[in-house]
């Protein structure tokens, strides 16, 4: 059974060979017509990343200069398994020297900037952005192993597009909060996850600086390049010296900027158990803190839904980003009257999923990004093995190179199942019925999460309904992981607290009086 | 026609506080010789599910006057008091926060007018349980039944206030509106007994959240008191539970209390600050500190905002499509 499981790198014949031991052959159901990859091959469509220019190392970048620094270490193109570039690791007193050079251009510079001025500085962001697009999206899919296709279409265009929409805020403050006087807090740290690098730089830099604040920022160990590409821009657009500095490191580097006694506020975006450590450790300082966390999210499909277009919301909702999306649709709640209808038709749209290159313009999931990741999922899908789920794969060849994981989903899962109660973040789906109504809402809130849910039906009034019963920060009807800078994302329950986006996006970064 | 049923109120009751001051000596067994009726003391319990409970354990705290007169004993609400609390608040959340934001807005103003009803009773157990001079007593009551007045229109407005519709770059229709957090502790002002209180569970419940009250101060009495405006305004029970008792004892019970959703803080040492969010932390409570400041500080209309609303509600935001 393990065997069907642990090597995302296995040969597809051997797959296939120990899925057809575990009565469950991967292939497509016959629904009549042409298959695509069957009788032939799509040619590969590679994006060259030919233009896509980095150094072989960068340093963190303090005061508006990347410094050297000590102890470098290595990002790993997950798809090649090839080194990219490194970066050091920031000792504790690197971390000082960003914060100081926070508060020296917060107190000088940018705290009592005009607010226009701040706009025009974000706007410039936001235009290099477009005009670096491409190479952006490039060096994304190579550091971190999501499909071109998405790098290209979705992360870089939100990364621009929040800039752009911040711009627009930084001098209309007093407009957001009727009845308040708002200010800014001071030097905010700022520590990201790897599965959206830059678009999650975006969500925590531009409102942090639209509102007045400085910024130490760290990027994941695993995805750093993109960051460092921003800080290129950052002086490209001449942003003032020290108003964002980033300091590179794992979990340590995170915890030293956590901790430094002259940081005002924390975002972080992240695992719910590094988020409660957070917790903690401000616990009885005066730092203002928001948390981005971890989710389980529930996707219902009821036999009123428009089945089709909810069968690729499903693919979208726990597929899209290789599923490393906290807000994934990964369980999914079917009404029982459907289920074979759903699993079938769901079957025959995995057997058109791409797996593969990330660089490739037709690969729809791309590269598990690390070893480690692809270790948890692993693991994960095994427990939903032995705790009785029954499991499904298509027989998609996958590299023979690089973290792989085929498109997964389970059935039989019962909700007391890991896999139906722990965050997987990678392409595995599970799969719950339920009858009444009231049982659909009852299991979907059935977590300790509660960031994000997606309802299909065609009736207008059961959607509002039941909507408005998700205990979840974003739900979405008939539509699944769509978002916008100007739609509030962000959790009720251990998802976590404080919004990103919009409106509601600028209350973390402000004292409102 | 008005005028005169106050005038007839105030006449009536008007004699309740001289009572009330008498009482307080036979009571202590001063010589009266039998003349005096002997008053009929009222027992001072829990406010849970909207009834008047005795704690499990039949514990008592004693209040007394500045010049440590006995004044009553009231409850001493143990950790088993507060779960049961959290059980009868969970269960009435469900139903007040799907009432009509219009109905919990009448509830509200429901509570000011039972208030307004019973100043001269409040005016009286100020000076005689928390010894106030008559015309602080009368400031404060006054501060009280105007604060709830003015929380009380917020429960149809506020939503209005911080929702949003948002301009998706794509055919969606796209909108962001508050929902109550659920449940909400409240450790509630330990410097004005009435006032302060008030300030704490209005801009919680108007949005749809039920609370626990811990009161600990210098008239604890008074809470219970006012849980009898409580139960008179057809706030249904449970939305508001009251627990008189000690701080510190109940902190570790309360903020790790995995059902519970936030916390209000009024007041308070930094290290009980302090230990409340990190008790909070084990199901990422939503923790929000205030300051407390001294009785008179809390007429000051900084004391009531939209912005104490806020940080007990959830911003759901819903997509759907546009199209055919």
């Amino acid at each position: 059974m393990s065997t069907q499981t642990t090597a995302g790198t296995q040969k597809n014949k051997k797959k296939a060979a120990s899925a057809k031991k575990n009565g469950q052959d991967g292939k497509r159901p016959n629904m009549g017509e042409l298959l695509f990859g069957d009788l032939w091959d799509f040619h590969p469509a590679p994006e060259s990343p030919d233009h896509a220019k980095f150094e072989k190392r960068y340093g963190h970048f303090i005061n508006g200069k990347f410094v050297e620094g000590s102890n470098y270490f290595a990002s790993v193109n997950p798809a090649t398994e090839e080194v990219l570039f490194e970066v050091p690791t920031a000792t504790k007193e690197e971390v000082d020297t960003a914060v100081k050079a926070a508060r020296s251009a917060y107190e000088n510079v940018w705290r009592d900037m005009k607010g226009s001025d701040r706009a025009k500085y974000l706007y410039k962001i936001g235009r290099a952005i477009q005009e670096k697009s491409r190479e952006l999206a490039c060096l994304e899919s190579m550091d971190n192993g999501k499909p071109i296709k998405e790098t290209r279409d979705v992360d870089i265009p939100l990364v621009a597009s929040h800039f752009l929409y911040y711009a627009g805020w930084a001098d209309k403050l007093d407009y957001a909060f009727p009845g308040a006087k708002v200010s800014s807090l001071g030097v905010a740290g700022q520590v990201i996850p790897w599965n959206f690098p830059l678009l999650m730089a975006a969500w925590k830099i531009a409102p942090a600086l639209a509102t007045g604040n400085t910024i130490v920022i760290k990027p994941a160990e695993t995805t750093p390049l993109t960051m460092c590409k921003l800080a290129e821009i950052f002086q490209e657009v001449g942003l003032p010296d020290g108003v964002v500095n980033v300091v590179h490191g794992a979990g340590a580097t995170g915890a030293a900027i956590v901790a430094h006694p002259d940081v005002n506020k924390v975002a972080f975006t992240g695992s719910t158990e590094v988020g409660k450590l957070i917790g903690r450790q401000l616990a009885g300082t005066n730092k203002r803190l928001t948390l981005e966390l971890g989710g389980k999210g529930a996707n219902i499909i009821f036999e009123d839904a428009p089945i089709d277009q909810a069968i690729e919301g499903v693919v979208n909702g726990i597929f899209f980003n290789q599923g490393h999306v906290c807000c994934a649709g990964s369980r999914l709640f079917v009404q029982e009257s459907i289920l074979d209808t759903v699993v079938t038709k769901l079957k025959h749209r995995m057997a058109s999923l791409r797996v593969g290159d990330p660089m490739d313009k037709n690969t729809d999931i791309g590269a598990i990004n690390s070893k480690m990741q692809l270790d948890v999922i692993t693991n994960l899908v095994n427990a939903g093995l032995t705790q009785g789920a029954q499991m499904y794969q298509p027989a998609c060849s996958i590299p023979d190179r690089g973290y792989f994981f085929r498109p997964t989903f389970f059935t039989n899962v019962s909700q007391s199942h890991r896999i139906a109660q722990e965050e997987i973040f990678g392409p595995v789906l599970s799969i719950l019925t339920f009858r009444t109504v009231q049982e659909a809402i009852t299991k979907a809130n059935n977590t300790h999460y509660g960031l994000s849910a997606g309802i299909w039906t065609d009736k207008g009034s059961k959607l509002f309904s039941i909507a408005g019963a998700m205990r979840a920060g974003v739900v979405w009807g008939n539509t699944y992981n769509k978002f916008d800078p100007s739609s509030p994302f962000g959790g009720y329950k251990e998802s976590g607290f404080g919004r990103e986006g919009g409106l509601h996006g600028l209350l973390p970064y402000l004292e409102v009086r | 026609m008005t005028e005169t049923k106050k005038k007839r109120k105030k006449a009536s009751v008007a004699k309740e506080p001289a009572k009330a001051k008498k009482a307080a000596t036979p009571a202590n067994g001063a010589s009266d010789n039998g003349s005096v009726r002997l008053d009929v003391a009222k027992t001072y319990k829990l406010y849970i599910g909207g009834a008047f409970v005795r704690s499990e354990r039949g514990r008592y705290l004693t209040q007394r006057d500045a010049q440590g007169n006995f004044v009553a004993n009231y409850t001493h609400a143990t950790r088993k008091d507060f779960r049961n609390a959290m059980v009868k608040a969970r269960k009435a959340q469900a139903g007040w926060s799907k009432r009509s934001a219009f109905n919990r807005s009448q509830i509200l103003y429901r509570m000011a007018e039972m208030l307004e009803d019973r100043r001269l009773v409040f005016e009286e157990k100020l000076q005689s349980h928390a010894g106030y001079d008559a015309a602080t007593a009368s400031k404060e009551v006054e501060a009280s039944i105007d604060r709830l007045f003015w929380y009380a229109g917020w429960a149809d407005k506020y939503i209005q206030v911080v929702s949003s519709v948002n301009p998706i770059a794509a055919p969606f229709f796209n909108f962001s509106l508050p929902e109550p957090t659920g449940i909400v502790a409240v450790f509630s002002s330990q410097t004005s007994p009435l006032l302060g209180l008030i300030s704490g569970i209005a801009p919680v419940i108007l949005s749809g959240n039920a609370c626990i009250t811990i009161v600990e101060n210098n008239a604890p009495t008074i809470a219970v008191d006012f849980a009898e405006v409580l139960a008179t305004s057809d706030v249904p029970g449970g939305v508001v539970n009251i627990l008189t008792g000690e701080r510190g004892e109940l902190i570790s019970y309360v903020s790790e209390h995995m059902d519970l959703n936030a916390i209000a803080v009024f007041g308070g040492s930094d290290e009980q600050r302090r230990n409340i969010q990190l008790g909070g932390v084990e199901n990422l409570k939503r923790v929000k500190l205030f300051d407390d400041p001294d009785a008179e500080g809390w007429y000051d209309d900084s004391q009531q905002s939209l912005y104490w609303i806020t940080p007990f509600i959830e911003t759901k935001t819903a997509w759907h499509p546009i199209g055919v």
